[in-house]
């Protein structure tokens, strides 16, 4: 047997309120209910009940999230609430702490929507590993939208005017509907059947029924069944879809779906400028190169030719040419001298160079002897003269003889000595 | 044959010729060569682009039911 618990009011409220809290699944909850008794105190929180046929709910929403509620509901509504559970210690009341209301139907569109994110993202489905890159320059881009609609010509003129180098495919589709997922999912697989490089899955703004085909289960499988890359772009910035979560990119519109699949032209003509100058600087570098190098070889050439030794020679070969010949003057004039000394000397022992003086070759005319001495001639004999210009007959006189005595012969022979 | 390139061939052996040519010590042959190569692709690159005109085109029902045919798109 258990004992009393002694409680005093406050004490219990607050075991209370800590019972409460301290459950889970009261800590994040939808009600689902008919609202009654709003109102809006000068405090700007929100108080009302909830009700059903057979029961009623306090509930409180402060001011912060009051404030951010689009719709206000009426006496009457059928509306979701989310929020906690707690206890209000001062009155003992237990109640719905609300900071979100929606419109019945649209919340349980909320409710199908988180439920199937959380079953999608649990199978994998939306996970960052299975994320494709896109296409750098693709050159065939499905579009799967109505062709209608004004995403296909917001998408059309993106591409036009970026880079209209593509083949766009268009696949029709209903966008919103009961048709319209299986239709997308058709034309999902027709693009993918056709092969192109990336898929656009895009839809203009709409209510958050018209963008429900979107949170289709059979259209977010198709998108990640998708061979090709796909960017999903439905609604405005706000708008999130299933198929959002399942593409390979989300764009916040169909223009920057549109945006995302190709490069942009301005961009790519400025890169191809760059490239044209970096060319060009290459190619001026390479000839500079080429230029340098051209001239090393010039001046190593001129270093090593043989024309440098050649005229080292040919100044060598010119000294001794100068040198030679002036060697060879000298000994010309030299031997020049010589000889005409030598042939004063022969003019002085020429002897008709004697005879010229006046002297006279004397021969015996009976033996041809020539006559050296007094002795050789005698009174009588005949004798031949040879004079300068030419010869007679004498014949030696009777006349008085004499010899020469040795100083007469001496002088002679020292006359003779000079003429040498 | 450069006619006959897309662009992205074009565009990227265009980034390949320029990075070539900007190596240290080419024959002169070879950099002449990389050159000419370089101003024909980039050429044909701004060609591409200038002459471009988007071609949207869309999936129809074949007649025999079976797949898709690919017309023209006519905007109405």
């Amino acid at each position: 047997m258990t004992e009393s618990v002694f409680f005093s009011v406050s004490q219990l409220n607050r075991h209370v309120r800590g019972l409460l809290e301290a459950d889970s699944s009261l800590r994040d909850c939808w009600v689902e209910g008919e609202v009654s008794n709003y109102s809006q105190a000068a405090s700007g929180h929100v108080y009302f009940t909830l009700k059903d046929e057979s029961a009623r709910l306090s509930c409180v929403m402060w001011r912060s999230n009051a404030e951010r509620q689009t719709y206000t509901p009426d006496h009457g509504d059928a509306v979701l609430c989310h929020g906690h559970v707690s206890v209000y210690e001062a009155q003992g009341r237990y109640q719905l702490y609300v900071n979100e209301v929606q419109p019945a139907g649209r919340g349980v569109l909320h409710l199908e929507f988180e439920a199937l994110k959380k079953k999608l993202a649990a199978e994998g489905l939306f996970d960052d590993e299975r994320k494709r890159p896109l296409p750098a320059y693709a050159r065939r881009i499905g579009v799967v939208t109505s062709p209608q609609a004004a995403a296909l010509r917001d998408v059309c003129n993106v591409l036009a005017r970026r880079y209209a180098l593509p083949d766009v495919i268009l696949a029709p589709t209903l966008v919103q509907g009961d048709e319209a997922p299986a239709q997308i999912v058709a034309a999902l697989e027709a693009v993918n059947q056709l092969g192109v490089d990336v898929v656009i899955l895009t839809r203009g703004g709409g209510s958050l029924e018209e963008l429900w085909a979107f949170n289709d289960e059979r259209v977010a499988r198709a998108v990640a069944a998708s061979q090709a890359p796909v960017v999903c772009g439905v609604g405005h910035e706000t708008d999130y879809t299933i198929a959002d979560f399942a593409a390979d990119v989300r764009a916040p519109t169909p223009s920057a779906a549109a945006e995302l699949v190709v490069p942009d032209q301005a961009e790519l003509r400025h890169t191809l400028r760059s490239l044209r100058m970096r060319l060009l600087a290459g190619i001026d570098q390479q000839l500079d190169a080429k230029d340098r190098q051209v001239e090393r070889q010039r001046q190593a050439l001129a270093r090593h030719s043989p024309a440098r030794t050649v005229n080292e020679y040919r100044q060598r070969v010119d000294g001794f040419a100068r040198t030679s010949r002036r060697v060879v003057i000298h000994r010309l004039a030299l031997a020049r001298e010589q000889l005409k000394s030598r042939v004063t000397q022969l003019h002085a022992l020429d002897p008709k160079a004697t005879l010229a003086r006046g002297y006279a070759i004397v021969s015996r005319l009976d033996d041809g002897r020539t006559v050296t001495s007094v002795r050789h001639a005698h009174p009588g004999d005949a004798l031949w003269v040879q004079v300068k210009d030419g010869t007679f007959e004498s014949v030696v006189g009777r006349g008085k003889r004499r010899r020469a005595t040795d100083t007469d012969r001496s002088a002679g022979a020292d006359q003779l000595g000079l003429e040498l | 044959m450069t006619d006959e390139l897309s662009f992205e061939e074009a565009f990227e052996e265009l980034q390949k010729t320029v990075a070539q040519l900007e190596e240290d010590d080419l024959p002169l042959e070879k950099a002449l060569d990389l050159f000419e190569r370089g101003t024909t692709l980039a050429q044909r690159c701004e060609t591409l682009l200038d002459e471009a005109e988007l071609r949207v085109k869309q999936l129809v029902p074949a007649d025999d039911g079976d797949g898709y045919d690919v017309t023209p798109f006519e905007e109405r």
